[in-house]
């Protein structure tokens, strides 16, 4: 494709400087696989990690699903596994509550925050708004490998005598601030803190890299405006994050200054075992407070890119512009910026003024319309669209689907007269397994499948995806739609057995129903297992440009080359989403081609001419006259 | 040809790509948004300290815990805490004397007001020491608190452990600062900056100091003056 640019030599310039520090670039092992400085190296390096966290993840879902289906049975195989944590083939209670714990820590920070922003950011930032790398590859390095020694600490925690952390995902004190609380609140608690604080300082660096390259680092010609939405997901992702991860900070210092020191900023009049402690004046509260101003903002963080990452393939296989571009921008925005000001319809039953739960009950209502819009867009993205069923747009429109269904019981619980009876109960579970579990679970995965291609050179195996999309659609719809009606019941989330309650014992049948289902869901994930890896090297070679599309990570060579483009980088002279313009040669247009080369399909817009189309003439325009039978055809079509 | 050229033509605004925005570089950039997280990080403190302190009904007095100085016992409030921010603000002074020195590319004076800058944040952070070790001395620990509240009833504990823990927090972005000037310091006497033909270096460094001492008016305003 004749895509360099005639007109600006500038573009030159702008790459030069960067090619020069690489010239003498020696590669051996430990610098290409292991300390690389590489955004696309980065990017495995960080799906991979987040990969085995989420199987590990998944792994202790399975455990205590089991023990809630089958509360009274023997399992030997628990003792064979887990030693002193299984004996006599029973789970632990204490262990039961630090694998939710970690189990919730995993996949909530180590899967759906670095393993799905650190992966997709690293990889499609540079590549799609056309730059050489991140603008600090060095700091992007230690982002990965902070967040690596952040999850061997998360882990080494099921190898001390006590065993991890188990106050939940939460870490709310009293539980957190007392090591003596629990057998989890000692030396496993203090492990969480520390892999946190670690994982808080990869994030920041992450995060401010991503925003500085999107600033920039762009292109020629790609403006703000021409971005895919995919990089304004992750530009608004980054800041959430970078202005959210600091308060955990905050409350975590205070907490450790608890643990430790005997302050007592969270504490007061508690005893234990009779006897009372002295701490006076401190207050709990306060500390979900701090948690969740970072808690709600860091849902958004995982929803945000796999929002981004399904615009992106929703349009590409649906061969028609993005419905709504601007649109969705500004309701990333506001999703960015109401997202800090929600926090407290966590904390509706914590004796909170009503005056001030009507607030957040307010704004909470609020961002569900940013919410909605985004997903009425994908609707009519949808709508007549050119659809291609790929694996990985299976697993979009699934998200559309489960972010669909999550955001309505958000709506339940957003109002604080009904939060109050359903707060911790199965509905809850429900309602963020939902959107997070399911929908951000699903936005990674179309985007493991889309960009397969691009990370490894390889294709993965259709088939295997549809099998494993249907095997994981169907699955978590049977998991955690029936906990909505627990939820309804009461049924408390996080007992270790509440079968033995007299008015629950009818839920029994349905926990081992949503047991079997999780772990046929499991088993489906096995084959996403082989289908990744058994791929990376004996898939079939990628073509350049799979899924004909219009982003500029499509223009790279298959092979990874230092800098991504082997000459100058393209510029930018359209958006991102010119599939099927009419009177095109083919569906789809690369932002690198100029107008100047696509006569045919030129509109007055594209010029800037918003008037009256039959009067517009230009050089590079040709008018549409269209034929009776085209006419009928368009009236058809629309 | 000309023609083409035009309609292919791509704007070259700030923001129209090809360009940072606001020419800056990034590095530049990725410091100001790591202070804009640091400013979230002492925001939360010190609106839990806000928090602590309408909790309790009472709290103590500042001009009461805070009026001793070296050489002096009690009757000289917050002079102590004056001087010290006076020399923290100084140093601020220094810092972007030694920046503009960097603009000049003259050597010799960026060394000068960097060496000022760091004997400036040495000061503050013996000053700090000596306050700590007096309040210490006077009894008030992360335990407790020997200054009564304000009506008379015993002091909030909460008053020293967030004292120690804020100030410690801020003094410890005292002490990175002192280090990293003094490693930049190193870099300039080198001629590392030199050679590279502008001492970007010293104005991101600076802009972390100003920040620190952005900070410590914050700090200062919420202990010792309200
Ligand atoms: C339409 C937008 C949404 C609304 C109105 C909403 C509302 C709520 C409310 C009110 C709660 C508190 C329930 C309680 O504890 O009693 C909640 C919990 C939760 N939501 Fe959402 N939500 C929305 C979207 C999301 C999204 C997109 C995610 C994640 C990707 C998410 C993740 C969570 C999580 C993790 C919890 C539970 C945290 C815990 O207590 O452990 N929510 N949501
Ligand atoms: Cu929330």
């Amino acid at each position: 494709m004749a895509t360099q640019a005639i007109s600006n030599p500038a573009a030159v310039h702008h790459d030069h400087a960067h090619d020069h520090g690489h010239e003498h670039h020696h590669e051996t092992f430990l610098n290409k696989y292991v300390f690389s400085q590489d955004h696309k190296m980065i990017a495995k390096q960080f799906l991979i990690t987040g990969i085995i966290m989420a199987v590990i993840g998944m792994v202790f879902s399975i455990l205590f699903r089991i023990q809630l289906a089958w509360p009274d049975k023997e399992f030997p195989f628990l003792e064979v596994i887990l030693g002193k944590w299984g004996a006599g083939g029973r789970l632990d209670p204490n262990f039961y509550l630090s694998l939710v714990t970690i189990h919730g820590t995993i996949m909530v920070f180590f899967v759906l925050t670095a393993g799905l922003s650190g992966t997709f950011s690293n990889l499609l930032i540079p590549y799609q708004i056309g730059a050489r790398d991140m603008a600090s590859p060095f700091m992007n390095m230690l982002s990965y490998w902070f967040f690596f020694a952040a999850s061997v600490v998360m882990c080494s925690s099921f190898f001390i005598q006590t065993g991890p952390a188990s106050g939940g995902w939460t870490i709310y004190p009293p539980l957190s601030a007392l090591p003596k609380a629990m057998p989890g609140s000692g030396l496993g608690m203090t492990l969480w803190l520390a892999s946190m604080a670690l994982f808080i300082a990869s994030s920041l660096m992450g995060g401010i890299n991503y925003i500085s390259t999107v600033l920039n680092m762009r292109t020629k010609g790609m403006s703000m405006t021409k971005m895919p939405l995919t990089i304004w997901a992750f530009f608004f992702t980054a800041i959430l994050g970078v202005l959210a991860f600091p308060v955990l900070f905050s409350a975590v210092i205070l907490l450790i200054f608890d643990r430790s020191f005997g302050t007592s900023f969270y504490l007061s009049d508690i005893f234990i075992g009779g006897e009372a402690l002295p701490n006076t004046g401190g207050s709990p509260i306060l500390f979900q407070h701090l948690f969740w101003f970072l808690g709600h903002p860091e849902v958004y963080i995982i929803i945000m890119p796999a929002l981004g990452i399904t615009s992106e393939i929703i349009a590409t296989n649906s061969r028609k512009p993005i419905f709504g571009y601007r649109a969705m921008i500004i309701s990333l925005l506001g999703i960015t910026f109401l997202s800090f000001i929600v926090w407290g319809h966590h904390m509706f039953v914590t004796g909170m003024n009503p005056f001030l739960g009507s607030v957040f009950m307010f704004t909470t209502l609020i961002i569900a319309v940013p919410s909605a819009v985004k997903t009425f867009n994908y609707l009519a993205t949808l709508w007549r669209g050119n659809i291609r069923f790929t694996p990985a747009m299976m697993f979009a429109v699934g998200l559309v689907s489960f972010f669909i269904t999550g955001g309505v019981t958000g709506l339940f619980l957003g109002n604080a007269s009904l939060d109050i009876n359903l707060h911790d109960t199965y509905f809850v579970v429900a309602h963020f397994h939902i959107v997070m579990g399911c929908a951000a679970i699903f936005g990674m995965l179309a985007g493991v499948y889309h960009w397969y291609p691009k990370l490894f050179g390889k294709m993965m195996n259709d088939k295997l995806g549809y099998l494993h999309f249907w095997m994981t659609f169907i699955s978590a719809y049977l998991v955690f739609f029936p906990m909505h009606f627990m939820g309804l019941d009461g049924v408390p989330r996080r007992y270790y057995e509440f079968t033995e309650f007299e008015q629950f014992k009818q839920w029994l049948p349905l926990n081992q129903f949503i047991t079997i289902a999780a772990i046929i869901g499991a088993l489906g994930q096995l084959l996403f297992l082989y289908n990744f890896f058994v791929n990376i090297f004996r898939g079939k070679k990628a073509p350049q440009n799979p899924w004909n599309s219009n982003t500029l990570e499509w223009t790279t060579p298959v092979e990874h080359i230092h800098g991504n483009w082997p000459g100058e980088i393209p510029t930018v002279y359209r958006w991102s989403y010119d599939y099927s313009k009419p009177g095109a040669v083919q569906d789809f247009i690369p932002q690198n081609v100029p107008f100047s080369e696509t006569i045919s399909s030129n509109t007055p817009e594209d010029f800037g001419y918003h008037g009256d189309e039959t009067q517009f003439v230009h050089e590079f325009y040709q008018a549409k006259h269209l034929t009776v039978s085209d006419e009928q055809k368009a009236e058809k079509a629309n | 040809m000309s023609t083409v050229a035009q309609i292919d033509e791509v704007k070259s605004n700030p923001w129209g790509g090809g360009r940072s925005p606001f020419s800056v570089e990034y590095g530049k950039l990725m410091m100001w948004f790591f202070l804009l997280s640091d400013v979230f990080t002492f925001s939360a403190l010190l609106i839990f300290y806000g928090a602590m302190r309408f909790k309790n009904l009472s709290w103590p007095e500042p001009d009461y815990v805070f009026q001793s100085a070296p050489g002096i016992h009690g009757n000289a409030p917050l002079v102590f805490v004056g001087i010290m921010t006076f020399i923290l603000i100084f140093s601020s002074v220094t810092m972007v004397l030694a920046v503009e020195a960097g603009h000049r590319k003259s050597k010799a004076e960026v060394i000068k007001w960097m060496v000022l800058t760091i004997i400036g944040g040495f000061t503050f952070l013996s000053c700090q020491a000596w306050e700590w070790s007096h309040l210490i001395h006077e009894g008030m620990n992360l335990h407790h608190n020997p200054f009564l509240n304000a009506n008379g009833t015993p002091g909030a504990v909460q008053f020293g452990q967030l004292f120690f823990v804020i100030t410690g927090f801020h003094g410890f972005h005292v002490f990175t600062g002192v280090i990293i000037n003094i490693i930049i310091l190193v870099n300039v006497i080198a001629g590392t900056y030199e050679r590279r033909g502008h001492y970007n270096m010293v104005e991101k460094v600076g802009l972390y100091w100003h920040f620190v001492d952005l900070v410590w008016v914050f700090v200062f305003t919420f202990f010792y003056l309200v």
